[in-house]
């Protein structure tokens, strides 16, 4: 479609509020010989137990429904994974059902169960979420992930999935960066950045100190994408457990935090980019038209939309998560962010579709210093900080684990637990990981409300998952 | 002596002939750090998928006789009447309507560009593109829609002018069956088994 009618723009309306009362995960990491899945989903499991000061049965005995992202089941060789799953965590016979919208399971499992609570079928719903791309060599990995394009049109030409994505990082570069070394640097600031934040990560898997030069000098991969400006392949598992307001108010009396409200939203476009049509683009609360008629002008070549260089699913899962939580113009409205950085170029490609800057000038979210926990320009605290945990450059891409893992990380800055968990000497011996000697609180004071994107494929699907603390709320229900 | 499994229909069935899977053992997967203990099994896979084209199958069969179909929503209660799609669209997808074929070949040739590409140093297990595949996607006039495929010769830049051949000796039937080159490129000069 590319023309939207008003009953589908309608803003989505719950039955009742939705509350986030706790999460977990395991560890993240590149192959794990020695666990089977279903260990990491308990390792998940009882880490979100510990987190509501609660024992593993006891918090099973609120779960009435179960919703499991799992996207890539032909890497595992195992269809109804979900089941062996639910059974292992001794969830049988509650209803359950398996996700799966590639990139964004994560966000989508989430979607799902906040559904369920809202609807009334739940009062406490699991979204459970896992990967394991350790299972086959890396090149059949590769073919494997490509079976996510096109069967007939794409996925023949070289089975590599980066070949697809990387046209529309191209088309961006050349229009709105200008192919300036300027923009490629601020690129490579962004890997900086990731891997930096997921050093101080317990459950991360490629923290690194490293510079810009390093993010330039390492292997090509898509010019002008280069290794360290790509996501990483994973294996691990993440959940977050969804109540309606009484069951959130029995946690709260156990937890020692808040529940936090949450806000789920999803938006869609065509799985090959070669099918996108020109169209207007959609505008959230804080935008006009006026903001967009010279954009041509200003970035030749940038009149298509969403053409090669945008997100139309990243845009509509703003707009309708915007519109559901009352938010009006993110920079101001939160505080924290996990987006999904792919690659690089991607990140500032999300940072337009949602309203961080207007489409085109996305570098500046990351030129003016605002997307750090500390502003690198001023010292000061960055106005909204992005990608704490290291996200999928620095931190991990379990796919169907992804946005469950950012939407626990928001979590812990509004529950200000960011340090006690991160910095948990113990965690970091279990895990196998050397803590680092200037290892750096990263709690984003005060934090109140945040969001995480999670996103499929070339933006076929994109969720947006909005958490409050439920005293600093933007809209009455 | 194995023969590689193929597929025919008769009577609206699929019939099979040779060999559509090989039986590889499965190893012991063991932990050389830890006295070599056991960790897991290697469960290997060679497996024949029998996949119907469908309506697009006239898109594929037509490349290999040098012919670059899409199609068009005709349907005159459409408010999109008019759209034209390369990639092949079977249906409208604002009516649903049956979308008409049309033979895109000469659009193809006079009007192609470089819409973007993406010079990829990596492929994929099973590929059969010589690396770098310069990956290209191709704006055509009055065309809605921007195809994607790659380029057998030369270097791609933004706005460049390409024109389409085609594997026409020994065809796959798969959409490697469609390359490109730039404009003013000497028949001479083709890959082995494409032609204009
Ligand atoms: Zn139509």
């Amino acid at each position: 479609m590319i023309h939207f009618t008003d009953k589908q723009l309608k803003i989505p309306k719950m039955q009742r509020p939705v509350y986030l009362v706790t999460a977990g995960q395991s560890k993240f990491d590149r192959a794990m010989p020695d666990k089977r899945t279903e260990e990491l989903c308990v390792d998940a499991l009882t880490m979100a137990a510990d987190l509501a000061n609660m024992t593993p049965a006891e918090l099973k005995g609120y779960i009435h429904t179960a919703y499991y992202g799992h996207f890539a089941d032909h890497f595992g060789d195992q269809l109804l994974g979900e089941a062996v799953i639910h059974d292992r965590l001794g969830l049988d016979p509650l209803g359950n059902i398996g996700v799966k919208t590639g990139g964004a399971t994560g966000g989508s499992t989430i979607w799902e169960a906040f559904k369920a609570v809202a609807s009334g079928y739940s009062d406490c719903s699991l979204a459970m979420g896992w990967e394991r791309m350790d299972e086959v060599p890396t090149d059949e990995g590769n073919f494997l992930i490509s079976s996510a394009a096109d069967k007939d049109w794409e996925s023949p030409l070289g089975h590599i999935y980066t070949g697809y994505y990387a046209v529309m990082a191209q088309r961006y570069w050349q229009i709105f960066g200008k192919s300036e070394d300027s923009f490629r640097k601020t690129l490579a600031e962004i890997s900086v950045k990731h891997h930096g934040y997921a050093r101080m990560n317990p459950f991360a898997q490629a923290g690194m100190k490293i510079t810009v030069d390093d993010v330039l000098n390492s292997p090509v991969v898509a010019d002008p994408l280069r290794a360290l400006d790509c996501c990483l392949m994973s294996v691990g598992a993440a959940c977050v457990v969804l109540c309606d307001e009484e069951t959130a108010n029995e946690f709260a009396k156990k937890t020692p935090h808040k529940p936090l409200r949450l806000y789920s939203a999803a938006g869609s476009h065509t799985l090959r980019p070669a099918d996108r049509r020109d169209m207007e683009i959609p505008l959230l609360p804080h935008e006009s038209k006026d903001l967009y008629k010279d954009l041509a002008e200003r970035f030749p070549g940038g009149e298509r939309y969403p053409g090669f260089s945008g997100f139309l699913a990243a845009r509509m899962a703003a707009y309708y998560g915007y519109g559901m939580s009352g938010v009006t113009n993110p920079m101001d409205d939160l505080d924290v962010l996990e987006l999904h950085d792919a690659f690089t170029i991607s990140d500032v490609q999300t940072y337009e579709d949602i309203g961080l800057r207007p489409y085109g000038e996305g570098r500046d979210y990351v030129e003016s210093g605002d997307c750090y926990h500390t502003n690198p320009k001023t010292g000061e605290p960055g106005k909204l900080p992005s990608n704490l945990s290291g996200g999928l450059i620095g931190c991990m891409h379990a796919v169907g684990a992804t946005g469950i893992m950012q939407t626990l990380e928001v979590a812990t800055h509004i529950w200000n637990r960011w340090a006690e968990i991160h910095g948990d000497d113990k965690l970091w011996k279990k895990f196998g990981r050397t803590k680092p000697s200037d290892w750096t609180d990263l709690q984003v004071k005060g934090a109140k409300r945040g969001m995480a994107i999670s996103h499929a494929g070339v933006g076929s699907h994109v969720t947006s998952t909005i958490l409050m603390d439920p005293d600093h709320l933007l809209k009455k229900d | 002596m194995s023969s590689y499994g193929q597929v025919y229909v008769e009577n609206g069935k699929y019939r099979l002939k040779g060999d559509f899977h090989h039986l590889t053992p499965n190893m012991p997967i063991r932990d050389k750090n830890d006295n070599w203990r056991l960790l897991g099994v290697t469960n290997p896979r060679d497996m024949t998928y029998i996949h119907s084209y469908g309506g697009e199958a006239v898109f594929f069969e037509s490349l290999s006789k040098g012919k670059l179909l899409g199609t068009r929503c005709e349907n005159p209660d459409c408010d999109y009447k008019g759209t034209a799609y390369i990639p092949f669209r079977i249906h409208c997808p604002d009516c649903l309507g049956k979308n008409k074929i049309e033979d895109f070949t000469k659009l193809a040739q006079e009007t192609g560009k470089i819409h973007t590409f993406m010079v990829c140093e990596r492929s994929g297990a099973f590929n059969a593109l010589d690396k770098p595949i310069k990956f290209i996607n191709i704006e055509f006039d009055g065309i809605s829609t921007i195809l994607m495929s790659y380029l057998s010769l030369g270097d791609p830049k933004f706005g460049m002018r390409v024109v389409p051949i085609f594997r026409t000796l020994d065809p796959t039937y798969t959409i490697l069956d469609l390359s490109w080159v730039p404009e003013g490129t000497k028949a001479s000069e083709l890959p082995e088994g494409f032609s204009f």
